[in-house]
């Protein structure tokens, strides 16, 4: 209950940003950071809990972005409808992929790779059906207004962002303290072990794939209406996958709080170097390549492990 | 409650378990027993799935699981434990316990207050926030047990879970695996420490390079020329005597 | 659409493509075969040869097959200093780390690079970058010609080299058998270093082969990594005749696919195969778990 407290009263705080701060630059710079620690949770339900990395997470968030944009585009459905069904596409499609990988036994990196290929073909057959509009890319025609999930002010998107990110960060509180997140955890630790005691480990990956892949779709969602434009690097490309996967290893894996502070860690970093270094195209990116390396090397349990000594101790080097 | 049946399996060239049967009645205490690489954790990992037996039949409560999944058979209640410790690194005790707990307790806090329960009966209730990587050899081998017996099991198949203790380890486990048969719970364990065997056993099953070569109550069986004859050389005559004289 | 004349000079065009991709691939197998892990960075370290090679055209007119002399032994040091300094400490006992540190390296190679060069692509001109060779009456440049030569001699020699030198059987004994390798005195660490080394050497050859009639940017590499790991995985990890083959299999299915589907959608055709693989022959092409 402590925990769900400390939750609620960070994100009442975090909702309380827009009304503090009018700079519409700082604004988006908040936005993204909420953005990363949305995409590091979904990745770390599927990487840190039930412990399958992916590479290719920005399948679920393209498909999810992409679901939004086409429905909306070609078929007029409202998006407020197409977040549900983006949401379930994502989980849909993190599923398919799932019973696909798991049924034939894939782990470890062999798992990695899977997914970014999968990633792959999708940004392919994104770029060649002409209802995704193939290379050239979707653009949702621009209507500020809430009922077509456009708004005038970007504090507006930030509330929108915020709920997505606490819905996540709730399920994730959940699962510390249920059934299901108890199994994730045990496959993830030893699938031969969890099995001899009854844990259907193929079944608790694809729970875990499917809350990840929802998670995804909805920041796929979230994307298509921010920027009203997309196009297949964007939706399947190596960013989001990246993006996600970092913020979760910096902040701590395993953990509910992780992805936030890996989100704000990094986003503070590149910040800070944008300021010290200007605007260099790559900087950004050489510092969060740099901060992945050192990490692994040195804290592979992340920044979260410096406020939990037991899971410290784990990650120290292995016999 | 356990019907082995004719069960085979080869690696390669080589027949690990051949044409093994065996019947283990409810409410027992069994050991099944035999040199270095007889076979008989190959024959634990087939009769829970494991493995696939190249051939025969595993009846479980008149049921065949026979090349069912893992997960599967300790639902049905059928419940092993790893020669080679098994834990959830980085999971407390508790945690680790609990994950066996949640087989039939959806709830989070049940399940955790039911991992104490069990950690009591094993005697692991001063360690329940350890890690389960910081045990002692002797404290993982009681996690094995608890995790399993916290499935609550109908059959539960022991692997090894006296090895590397000390003589007087040894006396401390064995009431304690006593006291779950007396809870109802049917045991067949694989065990080289032969005070155990002889204390426990009401039945045993000598395996050598992958047949059953003797059965009978452990006692008799300690007396076999057969039965030494597969020991000779590892040095386990000597043992089994010695085993004799300590019962 | 299956017209000879114009399927033979895909066939043709892709057998070239194809060996280019297999001498990529040849120091990714290697790497995966002796040490077990996927190097994640093997795109960005090529991208780092062909930019070598270019700026010794560029600065000191050497011509790119020259550099032959000189990029192969930068990159065979590179990849040692890496392996020794930076992956071989990454692994924590998880497998998934190297690849997370290789991901890290190949981020932190291509954006400095982006920084440094610009995301402009440069090529070099040579005298016989468009002339060509006829084959059974179609055409190829002459430089996908020696690339092709180059990439057999390549393979050839690193297969004479595992089989035929003192290091050769150090490295294959490592990877059979880490544990005895150390009791019987090998420095383990080096030999993976040695191991990690060449594979990136080999990379140098190849970048040497392919600047003629390629071209460099910063997300060069990108490319080329799934198509690596696809030539991997389908040759037998750890096989060079294995990486040769499955090179040319994958660039003949790319220039035959593109001929009948379009150039982005033939691309299709690679990863589906790669996906196909690990998850249908998992045991009989990995044979490793974790
Ligand atoms: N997965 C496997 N692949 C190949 N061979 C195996 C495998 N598992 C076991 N074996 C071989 O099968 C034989 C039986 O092994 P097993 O582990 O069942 O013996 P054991 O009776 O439990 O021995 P111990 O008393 O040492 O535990 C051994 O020769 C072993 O090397
Ligand atoms: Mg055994």
């Amino acid at each position: 209950m402590k925990r769900l407290f400390l939750l609620l009263a960070l994100f009442a705080a975090m909702a309380l940003v827009p009304l503090v701060v009018r700079s519409e630059f700082w604004l988006n710079v908040c936005i993204l950071t909420v953005f990363s620690a949305l995409i590091g949770q979904a990745w770390n339900i599927l990487g840190g809990y039930a412990g399958q990395f992916s590479f290719g997470h920005a399948l679920f968030f393209g498909v999810g972005a992409y679901a939004v944009a086409v429905l909306q585009v070609h078929l007029g459905v409202n998006p407020w409808i197409g977040l549900i069904l983006g949401a379930a596409f994502g989980a849909g499609v993190a599923v398919a992929v799932g019973w696909l990988t798991f049924r034939y036994g894939l782990r470890g990196s062999y798992f990695a790779l899977v997914t970014l290929a999968f990633a792959e073909v999708f940004r392919i057959l994104a770029n060649s059906t002409p209802w995704t509009g193939a290379g050239e890319g979707i653009m949702i025609k621009l209507s500020p207004r809430p009922s077509m999930m456009q708004f005038k002010d970007l504090g507006h998107y930030y509330w929108l962002l915020l709920a997505m990110t606490l819905a996540c960060y709730l399920t994730v509180w959940w699962l510390d303290r249920s059934r299901l997140g108890a199994r994730m955890l045990a496959v993830r630790d030893n699938e031969d072990a969890a099995a001899a005691i009854g844990v259907d480990a193929f079944a608790v990956k694809l729970q875990a794939m499917a809350l990840s892949g929802l998670f995804m779709g909805l920041a796929g969602v979230f994307y298509a209406q921010r920027y009203l434009y997309l196009d297949p690097g964007i939706a399947f490309g190596p960013t989001e996958s990246v993006e996600a996967l970092l913020v979760a290893i910096v902040g701590g894996i395993g953990t509910l709080f992780g992805p936030l502070m890996g989100a704000v860690v990094l986003h503070a970093l590149s910040e800070g170097a944008q300021v010290a270094l200007g605007s260099l195209p790559g900087a950004n990116m050489v510092i969060y390549g740099t901060v992945l390396v050192l990490m692994v090397l040195f804290m592979p349990r992340g920044l979260a492990s410096l406020t939990r000594p037991r899971s410290r101790r784990k990650g120290g080097r292995d016999a | 409650m356990l019907d082995v049946s004719n069960l085979s399996k080869t690696f390669g060239g080589l027949r690990a378990v051949d044409d093994v049967s065996l019947t283990v009645a409810e409410g027992s205490i069994s050991a099944l027993i035999g040199p270095n690489g007889a076979g008989k954790t190959t024959l634990f990992a087939l009769i829970t799935g494991f493995h696939r037996p190249d051939g025969g039949a595993v009846r479980f409560m008149g049921r065949d699981v026979t090349g069912e999944k893992p997960f599967r058979i300790a639902r049905a209640g059928m419940v092993r434990t790893f020669q080679i410790v098994q834990p959830f690194a980085g999971q407390t005790v508790r945690e680790n316990i609990a994950v066996g707990a949640h087989l039939h307790i959806a709830d989070r806090t049940a399940a955790l207050s039911k991992a104490e329960d069990v950690a009591r009966k094993v005697g692991l209730a001063d360690r329940l926030d350890v890690d389960a990587a910081d045990l002692t050899v002797a404290g993982r081998k009681r996690l094995e047990v608890a995790r399993a017996l916290a499935t609550d099991p109908k059959l539960l198949l022991l692997d090894e879970v006296m090895a590397g203790l000390n003589p007087s380890e040894i006396r401390d486990v064995i009431p304690v695996i006593r006291a779950i048969r007396d809870s109802g719970v049917t045991i067949l364990l694989i065990e080289h420490v032969m005070q155990a065997v002889m204390e426990l056993g009401e039945q045993a099953w000598v395996l050598n390079q992958g047949r059953l070569i003797a059965e009978g109550a452990p006692r008799s069986l300690a007396g076999d020329p057969a039965v030494i004859e597969a020991y000779l050389g590892q040095g386990m005559a000597r043992r089994l005597a010695g085993g004799r004289a300590d019962a | 659409m299956l017209n000879p004349t114009i399927l033979w000079p895909a066939i043709l065009n892709g057998v070239t493509t194809g060996a280019l991709y297999a001498l990529i691939a040849l120091g990714l197998t290697l790497i995966y075969g002796v040490l077990h892990i996927i190097n994640f960075a093997h795109g960005a370290l090529l991208m780092v040869a062909l930019y070598i090679v270019y700026f010794l055209f560029r600065l000191f007119g050497l011509a790119p097959y020259l550099s032959l002399a000189i990029v192969p032994p930068v990159m065979f040091a590179l990849g040692y200093a890496l392996q020794r300094g930076v992956i071989g400490r990454a692994g924590h006992g998880r497998d998934e780390n190297i690849l997370l540190v290789t991901l890290g390296l190949s981020i932190v190679i291509e954006n400095l690079a982006l920084m440094l060069f610009s995301s402009d692509t440069q090529t070099v001109e040579t005298a016989y970058g468009f002339s060509t060779v006829s084959v059974l009456g179609a055409f190829i440049p002459v430089p996908k010609a020696v690339a092709f030569v180059g990439a057999v001699v390549t393979a050839l020699a690193l297969w004479a080299f595992m089989s035929r030198t003192d290091l050769g059987r150090a490295i294959r004994a490592v990877a059979k058998e880490r544990k005895g390798a150390r009791l019987v005195g090998i420095d383990v660490d080096h030999v993976y270093a040695m191991s990690f080394g060449i594979g990136v050497g080999v990379l140098g050859i190849a970048a040497c082969l392919l600047m003629p009639s390629y071209y460099v940017t910063p997300q060069v590499g990108h490319g080329f990594i799934l198509i690596a790991f696809t030539i991997v995985v389908l040759g037998g990890m750890g096989s060079f005749l294995g990486a040769l083959i499955g090179g040319i299999v994958i660039g003949v299915v790319e220039a035959v696919g593109g001929l009948m589907l379009g150039e982005s959608l033939g691309q299709i055709g690679i990863f589906a195969i790669f996906i196909l693989i690990l998850l249908f022959r998992p045991q009989g092409l990995l044979g490793h778990r974790a």
